[in-house]
């Protein structure tokens, strides 16, 4: 037995918490989370049911938090948790789960699956056993402030063209502004339109704001690893830096699962309350227009709809926003068959679309959302997260499908009302 | 022990040792879970989560209409028996001797139509655990077992109302025995769902409540 696999044990006893114990108490194994969940859904391979992953964890509930348990482990009727079953549940909570939280929407005892999935994730990786692009991203991270790697001279020159697109003055490492924007790192080497898209809208809204050269990006692979020291030294870089800026609000970018480190799990994993607010960048333009601190174009009539990320929508709170935003500039938004806290998710969040190994499990599970667009014979897919739009992009691809995918920030861009601009 | 005595021992002595486990169990339970406490909270939250909480309780009691074919046995099965355990009118007199509230039964003719609603829809249930692949993965032997013993009293209920199989003393005290076997398997399985679902619910509701999400 190794010292790692011991680590993943007792990491393991120490996460399980009351709600944790009360869905274990709870669950009758009724199988419906399955029907939650693409993977199942979309495979139909009874290994993926939501529920059944967690097997080990529920085993180490038992023995060491109920009476019964502890009775039968005494007497010797309990099968003690290996480190084979360990291994192999790492294809199970890392590569064929996107933590979208779908199942603890379906769980007739409600039982919050994925609470326990993060959980579960988080003894493998004590135990060592996270897998090693997840452990490379976090180091990547944690090495230059980028998941991918970025230095803060690429973003530099980012920033640089969008200054000569727009015209407007970008500010790095600015105190006392209204607002520290964050990025991710799919923004800073794809969908880098977004920097003068927003420099555009809160010049015209009257909003002063800043990037930070110490903390460009809010991604956290941390959390996806399930390594909460990680995760908290790069919160930790996030809040350094607001903190020596002096701003009182933080803004998420277009990912969800960036919104739902820096905005929820932040604070609990660096163990205190943060001075500033955080919002996810979709919040702060709704708050804006519902000022009217901006105006955009009525209403273009593009046939639209909207694909709401799992950790801003259904695991963030977020659903709202991206509502009122897009019937501003939209005549023809329609909704998906199951949207805001009911979405199917896109296949690639949780980590997911960077292991290389779950890919072609990534594609069959699109299938879901192809069904989803197609039955709606929309022209453009709008979303809020690089990694939603990203897996968006290439699951159109892989399957000629004709649609276009859009970040809403940029769409808001797009039809500002130019007179208003100067 | 004649069918007299065992109708008396399965009433009396039977029934408090079988009261008894059940409370006892079932509060050890609840303590074991509230035991473990419940992270603090230090992110700025939208709401206490306090009403998101208390609403899920209700609200995950609503049939799942996405996949209502895959749950329809199981809803069915869940209200004919609180309906039979309930409204059957020699239980209302029951919980009027040990609880002294009583409320007004239901026709014989109404619980029968529940009490072979409900037999049919565990049969069913069972039969999903047989041949739907994410119910038969999931399945073990407690599954089983914890299905067959709350199947026993439905079934010997009904056979003690119709004067079917043993005769009607003896019947009733196997129905009354049932009824006790499942009270001691309430703490010891996962019918313990029948009080901590709705202290799951209340984690989940109140967690996403706190995070402005509906659940």
């Amino acid at each position: 037995m190794s010292t790692s696999f011991e680590q993943g044990i007792s990491t393991l006893k120490k996460v399980i918490d009351a709600p944790i114990a009360s869905y274990f108490s709870s669950c009758t194994n009724c199988g419906l989370c399955s029907r939650a969940c693409i993977f199942f859904t979309e495979t139909n391979d009874a290994k993926y049911v939501p529920i059944r992953k967690l097997e080990p964890m529920r085993r180490i509930w038992e023995q060491e938090y109920t009476l019964l348990g502890k009775l039968k482990k005494k007497v010797g009727l309990s099968k003690p948790v290996t480190e084979q079953e360990l291994r192999d549940n790492v294809e199970l909570t890392f590569e064929s789960c996107t933590t979208c939280g779908r199942c603890s929407m379906m769980c007739p005892v409600g039982n919050d699956i994925v609470y326990m999935i993060r959980r579960m994730r988080e003894g493998l990786t004590a135990a060592g056993l996270a897998p090693k692009e997840l452990q490379e991203s976090a180091v990547r991270t944690m090495e230059t402030g980028s998941v991918m790697g970025f230095p803060m001279k690429t973003l530099q020159a980012m920033v640089d063209a969008a200054e000569k697109d727009t015209g407007i003055k970008i500010n790095v490492d600015e105190p006392n502004v209204d607002y520290l924007l964050l990025l991710s790192s799919a923004e800073v080497m794809q969908f880098n339109e977004i920097i003068g898209a927003l420099a555009k809208i809160f010049q015209q809204a009257g909003v002063t704001w800043t990037l930070s050269s110490t903390a460009h990006e809010a991604g956290n692979p941390g959390m996806h690893m399930g390594a909460s020291d990680i995760e908290a030294q790069m919160i930790q870089r996030i809040v350094d830096a607001a903190e020596q800026l002096n701003v009182k609000n933080v803004i998420s970018p277009e990912c969800g699962h960036a919104y739902m480190a820096i905005r929820w799990e932040g604070p609990n994993v660096i163990g205190r309350p943060y001075p500033f607010k955080v919002y996810h960048i979709i919040e702060v333009l709704d708050k804006l227009r519902a000022e009217g601190k901006f105006e955009t174009l009525c209403c273009d009539d593009e046939r639209l709809t909207f694909h709401d990320p799992c950790q801003a929508a259904r695991r963030g709170g977020v659903n709202q926003p991206q509502r009122n935003l897009l019937k501003q500039v939209s005549s023809n938004f329609v909704e998906m068959s199951d949207s805001q806290a009911c979405n199917w998710c896109c296949g690639g969040g949780g980590g997911m679309n960077t292991i290389e190994k779950a890919a072609p499990l990534m594609k069959k599970v699109f299938h879901r959302k192809r069904r989803q667009i197609e039955e709606l014979d929309v022209t453009t897919v709008v979303t809020m997260c690089a990694t939603c739009r990203n897996t968006l992009e290439e699951g159109i691809e892989d399957n000629n499908m004709n649609v276009e995918v859009k970040g809403l920030t940029e769409i808001v861009a797009d039809r500002l009302l130019k007179e208003k601009e100067s | 022990m004649n069918e007299i005595e065992l109708l008396n021992w399965a009433r009396g002595p039977g029934l408090a040792y079988a009261t008894v486990i059940m409370v006892f169990g079932l509060t050890l339970r609840v303590f074991e879970i509230l035991s473990l406490g419940r992270p603090k909270e230090l992110a700025e939250v939208r709401s206490s989560g306090a009403e998101d909480g208390w609403k899920l309780i209700f609200k995950r009691s609503l049939p799942e209409t996405r996949n209502w074919k895959y749950i329809t046995a199981a809803y069915i099965f869940h209200v004919g028996l609180l309906i039979v355990i309930f409204f059957f009118i020699p239980h209302t007199q029951l919980f009027r001797d040990v609880f002294g509230i009583f409320w007004d039964g239901w026709p014989n003719y109404i619980i029968d139509f529940f009490t072979v609603l409900s037999i049919a829809a565990m049969l069913y249930t069972m039969a999903q655990r047989f041949f739907d692949p994410a119910r038969r993965i999931l399945s073990t032997l407690s599954d089983y077992l914890a299905w067959l013993v709350t199947f026993l009293p439905l079934v010997t209920g009904y056979m003690a109302f119709h004067r079917l199989g043993m005769d009607y003393t003896t019947m009733l005290a196997v129905h009354i025995l049932s009824v006790e076997l499942l009270m001691i398997a309430l703490p010891m399985s996962k019918l313990t769902h029948t009080i901590t679902f709705a202290m799951s619910r209340w984690y989940t509701g109140s967690n996403n409540g706190r995070r402005g999400v509906h659940s």
